[in-house]
């Protein structure tokens, strides 16, 4: 713990201080340059607390001014996915990353897999183009009322829910190697929600054109089976379980297409 | 296929690794296992009997050669889609990853020598196959070219087995996370066994009997 050793500390718990190292950039394509900061020491922060703190106060470690830290940040209970960045060389959510739990000084960065926005904001939109490419949605409309759907068993609602807990956060295309500039691969993400889409009852009627969007370009194939996605997954989601699953499903799409079933 | 659709060659590429090429891998293993069990009898025994297959060009142009030429030259633009993040994920798949990356592109270099300094000596003739077990011992005696086939012979066996591992993932076959610890286990042993068929073999061709020109080499074998 790096000690506040003179001046002028606020009035904090013995003075102690959290350090951060924060990478840093003023536009999107402007070169990133580190920051450090030292922020006031309270009980249970978190690294959201922490860049606030920033926020109300943007002086550096050094004493100079500078301009507050951009962050996202929505629900802070680690269900919506928008703060999450690099911290400590590893992706996930500031708002459930505990200060007691982190080695100082607190490195952080963006997802530089996405397109950065500005210091800590990066743009998921490509997330986003991955689930409608993939149509990671149950239809249900049409001009007439369709009346209910097939029940789907409680037992698999419960399997099913454990898929549906993605919130698109970004880390698992932030850990796997083949999400890059040389790579179309979609990412994990959406390819765990075709697999989810596909066991609802209803969804199923339009497997098909789920798996189908899987064997275009930058589908499943762009898998390269590091498994550092189900490492990383903050939700627990068997990433690499759906993309097997998922490719054992393309592969029969594959046969039925070849011999015209 | 789709305009620009990766898919098929993707798949193409996962299916030549092992079925032609992970075959020839293990015929060649055993074959060269022969020096190693039957000495330069068992070897020569073993060449002649692949060249005695018939239509042996055919398979070799359509098992082996293209395959290879495939599998190879896709599987670089493959290691060139990736970025390796050992460092910050560290984690045992994810330096296999890495690894058959880097194993494929050793292996890639070492088949083209291999091949230039063996199967393509034969189309020249520059070697017959009578002379293939010696000519071995003349390329394994010198300790840097050995060195050099054991790094080549070690990242094949590696790119194979691990490769096998990956491509029952990419089929479907193992889903579960114990599937693939499972079948993660055997493929290590296939990568051991084979390692050592080929090493064994390796050290087999240095021996004093295949060093000696000897006059066995006018026996009556036919030429594929």
């Amino acid at each position: 713990m790096a000690q506040a050793t003179t001046t002028a500390a606020p009035a904090t718990a013995a003075g102690r201080k959290v350090k951060f190292i924060i990478t840093r950039r003023e536009r999107p394509d402007a070169s990133p340059f580190t920051e450090e900061f030292e922020v006031p020491y309270r009980p249970n922060m978190n690294v959201i607390s922490a860049l606030m703190e920033i926020q109300r106060n943007p002086v550096k470690a050094n004493g100079e001014k500078t301009a507050p830290v951009c962050w996202e940040s929505n629900c802070l209970e680690e269900v919506c996915g928008a703060c999450s960045m690099v911290i400590n060389g590893k992706p996930r959510q500031a708002c459930s990353a505990l200060i007691d739990k982190l080695e100082q000084p607190i490195r952080l960065e963006p997802m530089a897999t996405f397109p950065v926005v500005r210091d800590l904001v990066i743009n998921r939109e490509r997330m986003f183009n991955a689930l409608k490419k993939v149509k990671a949605w149950i239809p249900i409309d049409g001009t007439y009322d369709l009346g209910p759907g097939p029940r789907m068993a409680e037992s698999k609602r419960q399997w099913a829910y454990e898929l549906s807990k993605c919130m698109t956060c970004g880390v698992c295309l932030e850990a796997c190697p083949n999400v890059n500039d040389r790579n179309s691969f979609i990412g994990p993400a959406s390819i765990s929600q075709v697999r989810l889409f596909n066991a609802h009852p209803t969804g199923e009627m339009n497997k098909h054109e789920r798996l189908e969007a899987l064997m275009e370009e930058g589908g499943i194939e762009g898998c390269g089976n590091s498994q550092n996605c189900v490492r990383s997954c903050p939700k627990g989601i068997p990433l690499t379980t759906s993309i097997a699953a998922m490719n054992k499903d393309t592969t029969k799409q594959l046969f039925k297409q070849w011999l015209g079933m | 296929m789709a305009k620009g659709n990766s898919y098929l060659p993707r798949k193409l590429h996962s299916l030549l690794g092992v079925i032609p090429l992970g075959l020839f891998i293990i015929e060649h293993a055993l074959t060269n296992y022969s020096a190693y069990e039957g000495g330069r009898e068992g070897f020569s025994d073993s060449i002649d009997f692949l060249n005695s297959v018939p239509l042996v060009f055919w398979l070799e142009l359509f098992v082996i050669w293209l395959p290879i030429l495939f599998h190879g030259v896709y599987g670089l633009y493959i290691a060139y889609q990736s970025n390796i993040n050992t460092g910050r994920f560290s984690y045992g798949r994810n330096w296999a990853f890495a690894l058959q990356r880097i194993t494929g592109v050793i292996t890639f270099i070492f088949v083209a020598w291999h091949f230039y300094e063996t199967r393509f000596q034969i189309t020249l003739g520059n070697v017959s196959h009578e002379e293939l077990g010696q000519h071995m011992n003349g390329i394994v005696s010198d300790p840097l070219v050995l060195t050099a086939y054991i790094i080549g012979v070690i990242a094949a066996t590696f790119h194979f087995s691990n490769g096998l591992w990956a491509f029952f993932v990419s089929w479907g076959i193992t889903v579960g996370p114990r599937a693939q610890k499972v079948s993660s286990n055997i493929c290590m042993v296939i990568f051991v066994i084979l390692s050592a068929l080929f090493l064994l073999s390796l050290f087999a061709f240095r021996g004093d009997e295949f060093a000696t020109a000897a006059a066995a080499a006018l026996s009556s074998v036919s030429i594929g």
